[in-house]
């Protein structure tokens, strides 16, 4: 897998070829809390840039993942809904939602690396 | 004023901590065009004794169900309460709590809800239930829209036997949405034709069981249609003692079960406040409207419970949650489980049954009347019987008032519109009635009919 | 938290309670009905059955001990002071539960003949007028079922209302950030959208940036007043002529109404419709989560829109109309019969028991004791604004920096000290709100002794005790609970 690329809304994507994985940040899964529900989409589904994509829940907040490219979702992450305080665990790493067929790699220009992403996470503080 | 506790010297004291000179001042935010200056020209306070006065003056004028022979339901029962549950009902911790959204400290709602909803489960048939809403009516217009969220369709078909109040109040509520709303005509005789409605644009058929009419169907094959074509079924039960005596709309195949829950613990009121049962499967949960009471533990591993799945909820979701709801219907629901739980299982059983027998009595009673026919064949604690071609039942029903008799309701004063419903008149039956209010109905029927 | 053990696991008063299902005794019964005799069951389309339920059979006195016990677990505004903001806690007259339980009110059937029920009827007609002449507005709806039903009901008269003007196309509502979650998911039922306004720096909508917003699409405003920060919106005579102007209607939450009863009708704010919660502001019982009632006045240009059903003045008395009548043009029903009638006639005992008199001075009083909470606390908590506040006292965690103590570990130590908790983390817009709402029905001393407690526990918090206020509360039946394994695998009924 290449370099994570970041979104404003918090979600990662990282390509290997033209299949992208997408998960949440770091940071979103402590702002979060303790995920107690997660909901990945179903293989196949068309999904735009900025569409929503998933859903993750804690106790007291609710979120739509929303997906950083275009393309046709090729498979959602069953572990994580199974066990979602693996988002809590490992949210960059084995706690991605889904993994995605890019229809047009261009729109990852578009998305922050990881010290432009750190740079904006000091601008919420 | 006996509910103030601050005297004026209190609030002198008070203000000169403030830095007030008065409490004009403290409203000096209000724009002064819109300021009152002094109390508005309308009656003053009175004590207790004159407020007694006038309630039971008014209450004077009313001819209450308990000084009549009585024989109205369609949507409302008069049932017996034990003595027990209004006396717990009173008690300060219950009836003075806010929503226990502290569970520390209110673990006897949330217990008493767990429990609640354990007993709707059950009596419905179903896996899950929430800890209740408003009434009836809008239990059923938010499984309409809960069912259109599930199978992600617009068309909502509902039965001429759901009592026109839900019928409305669901139409009501899809108006100005992209949901839409097919409403059948009033069923009287059971003759509707469901099946052929059905189809692949249906998001869920809404039935009651027993109907407007009274009349009781098996819904397993309308449950295996729908399912068929990927639609729901919503079974309505606006009499839920008939729960008692029948086969469960869970065990035919019902997806949501809506029930009006008064009849049990909190007697009529003049028609509220009600109590919306609302039950669903297990796959549903997370689209259900409501609150929900949840199991789980405490630091000390002790069993608890918490108000749980608050996500679906207006306070997170905003205006994207399963709805706007913010109560529940609390205190009606902890009567309704607390009569449940004095009946049990076998007094759940044997009140049914009693309900059931007072309404065969009542039927064979009215076969000495001429002219009246019960329509339909297959009934609970209520049926509904035409009076004859000519007769208009509103005007039997005023006539039998005049006599002291509350007998029943006209179908007219829910369907002005349908000539041929003039003649009907749709009478209850509950374990309240004796045999002399019986046998005074039957007589006075005689006469003015 | 005690070291002392009870073989039991009762502690004195504190007494464990089985589920009832786990405590049946087959063969009991608490209710005594008579033998039903041969039923006859061929009327059932074959869908009798006598089978169980699971439900388990306890006689009288075990019923009564279970909820007895149940009940003090609780608390209950009649156990101590309830100062939860937004919520208005205050006393419940208990005259208003005799009344309401008598035979002539409580034993009617709401499908009567209308001239067996000239009482009930007078009962939900003096409400109203009650209602109408404490806002100077024309017209009430008295069914919708609680406070977000009411707002629904104000909002589906709105968008009928553009509707019959050939305004259908406004679908946008205004909605400040401060406002509690109801309002945007009773404007989503209606088919609105909602667009957030941003509040000033004093707590009270930006004038400008709500300008900024109006165009031809907006259908109205929902504004909270006094508003979620306990602050009266200073502007809002110029608010409504803005949201008047651009062709919209003017949405008033109503939910604190309590403090302005009798000193502002809302009609001269220039409101076009208000929900008023009777179970906060005319002090109905919560009964823990309902029942409410949300009655909801509306102005003369939305009135012709009101639901069914409602009571009019007829030629031989009280007349209820339950379908159409001539000039009228109902959005339709909100609930089934003709409202909360229990809930009106206690709302109406405690109004006449008040009088115009009392429920001026109980408005002022409500204001008065937010007030000194808010002065005698100001030097150890942190004010959210300046200057005074209406009913209620905002204070923002600030206080609590560095100390390694949450509000929410506050709220909590409050339990240990014999308080129900402030409402906390609302509104959004200020960070970890605190909340405070006395209502007038608190003493000077009942004021004074809760001061002296919060006060004591933010000097403790200050003094390095965070480890003490995350294990509180330690008193309770039961100490913090889990909600995350709640939510993750939820448990929402027993099974045997």
């Amino acid at each position: 897998m290449g370099d994570k690329r970041f979104t404003k809304d918090h979600e990662w994507i990282s390509v290997a070829g033209d299949i992208g994985t997408v998960g949440i940040s770091d940071y979103a899964q402590h702002a979060l809390g303790d995920v107690v529900f997660v909901e990945v989409p179903e293989p196949g589904r068309a999904i735009a840039k900025g569409a929503e994509a998933a859903v993750v829940e804690s106790v007291k907040a609710a979120s739509e993942v929303y997906s950083p490219v275009s393309g046709t979702v090729v498979k959602g992450n069953q572990a994580i809904v199974d066990q979602p305080g693996l988002v809590n665990e490992a949210a960059e790493t084995g706690a991605w939602f889904f993994t995605i067929k890019l229809s047009d790699p261009s729109e990852l220009t578009g998305l922050m690396d990881r010290a432009a992403y750190d740079a904006y996470l000091k601008t919420l503080e | 004023m006996r509910y103030l506790p601050l005297t004026e010297s209190d609030r002198r004291a008070m203000l000169a901590v403030i830095g007030a000179k008065d409490v004009d001042e403290l409203f000096r935010d209000v724009p002064a065009a819109a300021r009152l200056a002094e109390p508005l020209p309308l009656p003053r306070h009175q004590g207790e004794m004159e407020v007694e006065r006038a309630f039971t003056r008014m209450a004077g004028k009313n001819l209450s169900a308990g000084c009549a022979p009585f024989f109205i339901g369609a949507g409302i029962y008069r049932h017996h309460v034990p003595a027990a549950v209004d006396q717990l009902l009173l008690r300060g911790e219950f009836l003075t709590a806010y929503t226990p959204y502290q569970p520390e400290v209110s673990q006897g709602t949330l217990q008493a809800l767990f429990e609640f909803q354990t007993q709707v489960a059950m009596i419905t048939g179903m896996d899950v239930a929430n800890a209740s809403m408003y009434d009836g009516a809008t239990a059923t217009a938010e499984a309409a829209i809960m069912a259109c969220r599930i199978t992600k369709r617009a068309k909502v078909i509902l039965s001429g036997s759901l009592h026109p109040h839900y019928a409305e109040t669901t139409e009501t509520s899809l108006r100005y949405t992209e949901m839409e709303a097919e409403l059948l005509p009033p069923d009287p005789l059971g003759f509707e034709d469901l099946l052929g409605r059905v189809d692949s644009q249906t998001a869920c058929v809404v039935v009651q069981n027993p109907g407007f009419f009274g009349g009781v169907k098996d819904l397993r094959l309308l449950a295996s249609t729908c399912h068929e074509v990927g639609a729901l079924l919503v079974v309505m039960v606006a009499e839920p003692t008939s729960l008692g005596l029948f086969e469960s709309p869970g065990a035919m195949g019902a997806d949501i079960v809506v029930a009006e829950g008064q009849s049990l613990g909190m007697g009529m009121n003049f028609g509220g406040p009600g109590l919306g049962l609302f039950a669903t499967r297990d796959k549903y949960v997370r689209q259900m409207p409501g609150r929900l009471a949840g199991q789980t533990v405490d630091v000390d591993g002790k069993r608890g419970w918490v108000l749980t799945l608050s996500t679906r909820e207006q306070h997170i979701r905003r205006e994207k949650a399963t709805s706007n709801i913010c109560t529940n219907s609390g205190l009606c629901a902890l009567a309704f489980s607390m009569h449940l739980t004095m009946l049990g299982g076998s007094g759940f059983g044997r009140l049914a049954e009693i309900n059931h027998a007072n309404a065969v009595r009542l039927e064979q009673k009215l076969a000495k009347v001429k002219g009246l026919k019960v329509l339909a064949q297959s009934y609970y604690n209520e049926f509904a019987v035409h009076l004859g071609d000519d007769v208009k039942a509103a005007e039997v029903v005023d006539a039998l008032a005049e006599k002291g008799i509350l007998g029943g309701v006209p179908a007219s004063r829910f369907y002005p519109s349908w000539p041929e419903l003039a003649p009907v008149l749709i009478l209850a039956a509950t374990e309240t009635n004796t045999e002399d209010d019986m046998d005074r109905l039957v007589a006075a029927l005689k006469e003015v009919v | 938290m005690s070291d002392v053990n009870t073989f039991s696991g009762n502690r004195g008063l504190q007494v464990e309670e089985k589920l009832i299902f786990e405590m049946g005794n087959p063969g009991c019964s608490g209710v005594d009905l008579p033998e039903p005799g041969p039923v006859d069951l061929d009327r059932m389309d074959g869908l009798a059955k006598r089978g169980a339920f699971g439900l388990p059979d306890l006689s009288e006195p075990q019923v009564v001990r279970h909820y007895t016990r149940l009940s003090q677990k609780n608390y209950g505004i009649d156990t101590g002071f309830y100062p939860l903001g937004s919520c208005t806690m205050k006393h419940n007259p208990r005259l208003s539960e005799k009344l309401a339980r008598l035979p002539g009110l409580a034993d009617l059937h709401p499908l009567q003949p209308q001239k067996t029920v000239q009482g009930a009827l007078e009962v939900m007609d003096s409400l109203a007028e009650w209602l109408k002449e404490l806002t100077g507005m024309p017209t009430v709806a008295m069914s919708p079922a609680a406070g977000a039903h009411g707002e629904w009901c104000g909002l589906m008269a709105i968008r009928a209302a553009h509707d019959d003007n050939c305004q259908g196309h406004r679908r946008r509502i205004l909605v400040p950030e401060s406002a509690h979650g109801t309002n945007p998911a009773s404007a989503a039922m209606c088919g609105f959208s909602v667009d957030p306004i941003p509040a000033k720096d004093n707590g009270r909508v930006d004038l400008d940036a709500l300008k900024a917003k109006l165009g031809p699409d907006v259908a109205g405003l929902m504004l909270t007043n006094p508003n979620t920060c306990g602050l009266f919106e200073s502007e809002i005579i110029e608010i409504a002529a803005a949201i008047h102007g651009a062709g919209g209607y003017f949405y008033c939450d109503g939910a604190n109404f309590n403090a302005i009863v009798g000193r502002v009708k809302v009609a001269d704010l220039g409101i076009d419709a208000m929900h008023i919660n009777l179970h906060k502001t005319f002090a109905t019982p919560h009964g823990g989560g309902g029942p409410g009632a949300g009655p909801t006045v509306l102005s003369a240009a939305l009135a012709a829109f009101a639901p069914v059903p409602y009571v009019v003045h007829g030629k031989d008395g009280f007349e209820l109309v339950e379908g159409g009548r001539e000039g009228a043009k109902p959005f339709g029903r909100v609930k089934g019969f003709h409202g909360q009638f229990g809930v009106f006639v206690r709302a109406l005992a405690y109004i006449t028991s008040m009088g115009a008199d009392g429920l001026r001075q109980a408005s002022s009083d409500a204001v008065l004791n937010a007030n000194y909470l808010q002065a005698a606390l100001g030097d150890v908590l942190t004010p959210s604004f300046d200057g005074p506040c209406m009913h209620e006292a905002l204070f923002d965690d600030r206080f609590l920096k560095d100390t390694g103590v949450t509000t929410l570990d506050f709220a909590k130590a409050l339990i240990d000290e014999g308080y129900h908790p402030m409402t906390m983390y609302f509104p959004l817009v200020v960070h970890g709100a605190l909340l405070m709402e006395p209502t007038e029905s608190e003493s000077k001393d009942t004021l004074d002794q809760f001061i002296a407690v919060v006060r004591g526990l933010a000097l403790k918090a200050k003094a390095g005790a965070a480890e003490a206020f995350k294990a509180s509360p330690q008193f309770t039946p039961r100490r913090r609970l889990d909600e995350t394994l709640a939510a993750r695998t939820p448990v929402l009924r027993w099974k045997a």
